[in-house]
């Protein structure tokens, strides 16, 4: 998994006067940001993906709200591969997504 | 200092506001129309139709959709103008503060009118009083010809400060009143204030930029403190547009505030706006025929409030009356006379204030009312403590 980039705006707080010059009008400047927000960490269930049930349908993938869930695409194939646990924010909709007979996907409780 | 040619043309106030949005070619302009400024726009739409300006002409269908237009459009690095009245700028209220913590320098002609209810269609500043704090600065002017000249400083006091500029006229008085205005040619107010230079720019697609995120208790703070701060940076930056004026055309305009007859006054009147000049009218009287010493200050820019102004012209006076055309329905009177206690408080000479509200909903502002005012501080100085904190001239008991 790749190493998220380091959020400029993370760490110390920026007191009025730095943001009087690179945030002018409350503006932000270094967009997209939303890369730098590991949203996983709202996460209280995570789904455990079993590769070996898994069809590769991609339905978990079309339904995914956070494009958690990680391909592998080649010219002749699309494989699910994993899932992306720092944005994936446990909603369970692939869970659901998942047909019934297959059950490649199950949420466990987070622990800790 | 480069005398520029001027033309001495009749207009009324809002067609002196109008010629000088002309004069101005602002990229974008969005309007709705609104008794006593609807003038203003109309005329200025003529102009889009005419072909006699470049402008965006976007014909919204509110005046909440106007300023949101207008907010878009300086954020895309527009030079953006509209004008509206009263209820208007009311129903804008929201967005005024948007345009200003965003930092967009837009700038607004206003024409004042009471605001309802009872519905009245005349002049009081209720309607800017009840903008007072969402950081625009605020021009008001005594006759059509600063009105004229204050929108093109306000567009360049405005963007050096990059903040948003309303400049007033009083609703019908001068709105609607017919004065020899003496107008710049068009090449020379372009030339004056030549290309906007934004703080950013929405459409600048090499830097892309979020415009009104979410700010909260971490940051909202010092995002607002550095608003405040520009607020406070604005006073040098208006001084800075009002002398390039000065320079650039060959017009002196004053300021902040305007003394007149101060320099020995015991007596001194703070009024803004157009009763200014019948208030001057009754200093000279007052004055001349009946001895008593008294000047008037007249409060162009009432934000950033002039406070340092304040305290040079009057903290040596010994009675001070100050007229306010709104009432804060506070029991204290108007937000002109708060202010101004405010700035003179803490000093260890100062004048005994009292406030007269006058003028409401247009009422007829004569030279007795000012007389009435100077009574009632003599009767203050005679040793007689008012009733209440504020007294109201010119209307039936």
């Amino acid at each position: 998994m790749p190493a998220p980039k380091e959020f400029k705006w993370a760490g110390k707080l920026k007191g009025w006067k730095e943001l009087a010059e690179i945030s002018p009008g409350a503006i932000v400047p270094d967009v997209p940001t939303s890369p730098e927000y590991l949203t996983g960490d709202w996460r209280s269930e995570r789904p455990i993906w079993n590769e070996g049930r898994c069809t590769h349908c991609l339905l978990c993938w079309l339904y995914c709200p956070e494009d958690a869930i990680l391909l592998e695409i080649t010219e002749k194939t699309v494989k699910m591969i994993g899932i992306d646990y720092d944005y994936c924010k446990g909603c369970g909709i692939c869970v659901r997504a998942c047909p019934p007979k297959v059950h490649a996907l199950e949420m466990v409780p987070e622990e800790g | 200092m480069a005398k520029r040619k001027t033309t001495r043309v009749a207009l009324t106030g809002n067609e002196a506001m109008a010629l000088a949005m002309k004069q101005i070619n602002p990229d974008v302009v969005a309007a709705y129309p609104i008794t006593p400024a609807t003038e203003i726009v109309q005329l200025f739409s003529k102009y889009v139709a005419d072909g006699e300006v470049d402008t965006e002409f976007v014909p919204v269908e509110s005046e909440h959709s106007a300023m949101s237009a207008c907010v878009g459009a300086a954020a895309a690095g527009a030079r953006v103008m509209t004008g509206t009245a009263s209820q208007g700028l009311a129903l804008m209220h929201e967005i005024l503060y948007i345009a200003s913590a965003l930092r967009l320098p837009i700038t607004m002609c206003v024409v004042n009118r009471a605001l309802s209810a009872p519905i009245n269609i005349h002049c009081d500043h209720s309607d800017t009083m009840g903008s007072r704090d969402a950081g625009w600065i605020q021009i008001y002017t005594e006759n059509v010809q600063e009105a004229y000249a204050s929108v093109i400083v306000a567009v360049k006091s405005a963007e050096k400060a990059n903040l948003p500029a309303l400049v007033t006229t009083d609703g019908f008085v001068l709105s609607h009143g017919m004065e020899a205005v003496e107008i710049f040619d068009d090449e020379d107010v372009r030339e004056f204030l030549g290309e906007r230079k934004p703080l950013y720019n929405l459409l600048d697609i090499d830097n892309p930029i979020t415009i009104g995120p979410l700010d909260l208790q971490d940051y909202f703070f010092e995002h607002k403190r550095a608003q405040i701060e520009a607020v406070f940076e604005s006073k040098k930056h208006i001084y800075d547009a009002h002398r390039e004026f000065e320079e650039f055309f060959g017009v002196k305009l004053p300021v902040f505030v305007e003394p007149y007859r101060l320099d020995d006054a015991e007596y001194a009147i703070v009024v803004m706006g157009s009763s200014a000049g019948t208030g001057k009218d009754a200093v000279d009287v007052m004055r001349d025929e009946r001895g008593i010493k008294v000047g008037l200050l007249r409060m162009r820019i009432f934000r950033p409030f002039p406070f340092e102004e304040i305290q040079k012209y009057l903290s040596k006076v010994k009675y001070l009356a100050v007229m306010d055309r709104a009432d804060s329905l506070n029991t204290m009177g108007g937000p002109l006379a708060t202010e101004i206690a405010r700035a003179l408080y803490h000093l260890s000479e100062r004048p005994i204030i009292h406030n007269f509200v006058y003028g409401l909903g247009g009422r007829d502002v004569p030279l007795e009312n000012f007389y009435e005012v100077i009574e009632k501080m003599q009767w203050i100085a005679a040793g007689n403590t008012p009733e209440r904190m504020v007294d109201y001239v010119g209307v039936r008991e």
